[in-house]
């Protein structure tokens, strides 16, 4: 059976039209963005001309509000830690959605240990941020609020701007870790009210190796990367020219095509969803509305998940899970854990992310490989008889 | 997601062995759902040999695959013989383990020895 990639979340595969587009900045074109002979002044052409497409992305005020990194990790960390430590005067309070990223709560983490208070906030069973407990939580001293666009094990998207009036009005600023959501669904930091946002460029169909930090006019932080002072300081380190180059262009494509992809993903999403919750004892994880064109999240009860993935591939589908024992720490997602998944209930889980490689006639055989790989492993499974949940 | 070998795979997609066994002379289970593995092992003994044996477990690829090598180990063996059997030689068989899967999901010794203790007992 031809592969069948549907784990568009964890990374996508480059473009063949940005490889097309970047391939110059690998070879002839490229100098050092610092210098003044001219390869060195194309290298910085392709870097502003990036800055530029990120920021229509996003609609950002100006180009200059976007800081090129490496990775939305690192984007992560500057953003958190590095307005957390410039705006220490105003307060040692940050705080985070309980289902972030790792880069997220490990950035909020490095702070409490360097005596930050750390407030982490509820979602409710599909992953929706608590608002109420945002508002009681938050205060003036609260510097940094993070809470991502949408979850990339859920698909659940956070109403950000209400997040946004409840930060501005209770606390200071609002990081928004955008990463699963760019180029999905429409970002406009403007009208969404966000402080600092984060991509990744290898979530746009970039190469591996860029990721860019918003940063609104007016606010500011200090760098955690300490050298020569690339990035109006903000990042040090020569630029990865051609990843730089390539997110730029994978933003032009994805701001292009978003809404005629989305409507094609949604279509394949909704069917997947139909049917694989069809089958016994099977789950939607996340909101069944408030979610990502291109995710269907699903949990399976008395079966684990590394299984069902290795199943999967059998059938040369490849899907991800938030099982334990896929993982290298053998915990559970904490994502689940924090929809309220007991563990039992978070090792059966199935993130199926679509993608431009995806099309509705592949439908039928992803629902076949689901249902017998559901059927085989509840087979080999003593749970599943003695009924349960 | 860690690399398992071949046979490891192979005992995942075919497992040997599967199933219940009605009236068995022994039942063993380890394990437990909030840890993500359940292992359950069944067994018929005729003069201290294993005649059948029977596995059912809810768990990851390696927790299926030592389950079935260990029925596989233990079938036809004599209940001391079988006794003997350790997790890492039913690790050994599936030319090795990823290491963080040694102790959580090669539970099928320990399933194993529960059977025969309960045999044990009910003589």
């Amino acid at each position: 059976m031809n592969r069948i990639y549907l784990d568009y979340a964890s990374s996508t595969p480059v473009d063949s039209r940005v490889i097309e587009f970047a391939r110059p900045y690998l070879s002839n074109m490229v100098g050092n963005p610092s210098s003044l002979y001219s390869s060195g002044l194309s290298a910085k052409e392709a870097i502003d001309d990036a800055r530029v497409k990120i920021s229509r992305l996003i609609n950002a005020e100006n180009e200059k509000s976007v800081i090129f990194t490496s990775s939305a990790t690192e984007a992560n960390n500057l953003g958190i830690i590095g307005t957390a430590q410039r705006n220490i005067s105003k307060g040692k309070t940050v705080a985070a959605s309980a289902i972030e990223h790792i880069s997220v709560i490990n950035s909020m983490k490095y702070l409490q240990k360097n005596n930050y208070n750390f407030n982490l906030i509820p979602v409710d069973s599909t992953g929706i941020i608590d608002l109420d407990k945002l508002t009681e939580i938050l205060t003036k001293e609260t510097i940094v609020t993070s809470v991502m666009y949408a979850n990339n094990e859920i698909g659940t998207i956070e109403p950000i701007k209400k997040i946004s009036e409840i930060v501005h009005d209770k606390g200071l600023y609002l990081h928004v870790d955008a990463t699963a959501a760019a180029g999905r669904i429409p970002i406009n930091v403007q009208d969404d009210g966000i402080d600092l946002l984060t991509l990744s460029s290898n979530d746009l169909y970039g190469p591996q190796g860029a990721g860019a930090l918003y940063v609104k006019p007016g606010i500011k932080l200090q760098s955690i990367i300490f050298g020569g002072g690339q990035e109006r300081g903000f990042r040090s380190g020569t630029e990865n020219i051609f990843a730089i180059a390539g997110m730029g262009e994978a933003a032009k494509i994805s701001q292009k095509e978003m809404n005629s992809e989305s409507q094609r993903l949604i279509f394949i999403r909704d069917k997947l969803i139909k049917e694989i919750t069809e089958i016994d004892k099977t789950y939607l994880t996340g909101n069944p509305t408030k979610r990502l064109p291109h995710h269907a999240s699903f949990r399976f009860s008395h079966i684990e998940g590394e299984s069902i993935l290795l199943n999967m591939d059998m059938y040369n589908i490849q899907i991800a899970t938030g099982s334990a024992c896929s993982s290298k720490t053998l915990e559970p997602s904490h994502v689940l854990l924090a929809i309220g998944l007991k563990h039992e209930e978070a090792h059966g889980s199935m993130v199926l992310t679509l993608g431009r490689s995806n099309k509705i006639e592949q439908v039928p055989n992803i629902v076949k490989a689901v249902s017998e790989t559901v059927k085989r492993l509840r087979k080999l499974s003593p749970l599943y008889n003695n009924g349960g949940n | 997601m860690v690399g398992y070998s071949k046979k490891v795979m192979e005992h995942f997609m075919n497992p040997k062995n599967v199933g219940e066994i009605k009236n068995p002379d022994g039942y063993g289970k380890v394990g437990n759902p909030v840890c993500g593995d359940v292992m359950e092992i069944f067994i018929k003994v005729k003069d201290d040999i294993i005649t059948d044996i029977k596995f059912k477990t809810f768990g990851c690829g390696s927790a299926i695959a030592t389950s079935s090598m260990v029925t596989e180990l233990a079938k036809g063996k004599h209940i001391d013989e079988a006794l003997k059997l350790t997790r890492r030689d039913v690790a050994n068989e599936l030319d090795g383990l990823p290491p963080q899967k040694m102790h959580c999901s090669n539970l099928a010794a320990d399933a194993l020895h529960e059977a025969i203790k309960d045999y044990k007992n009910k003589k």
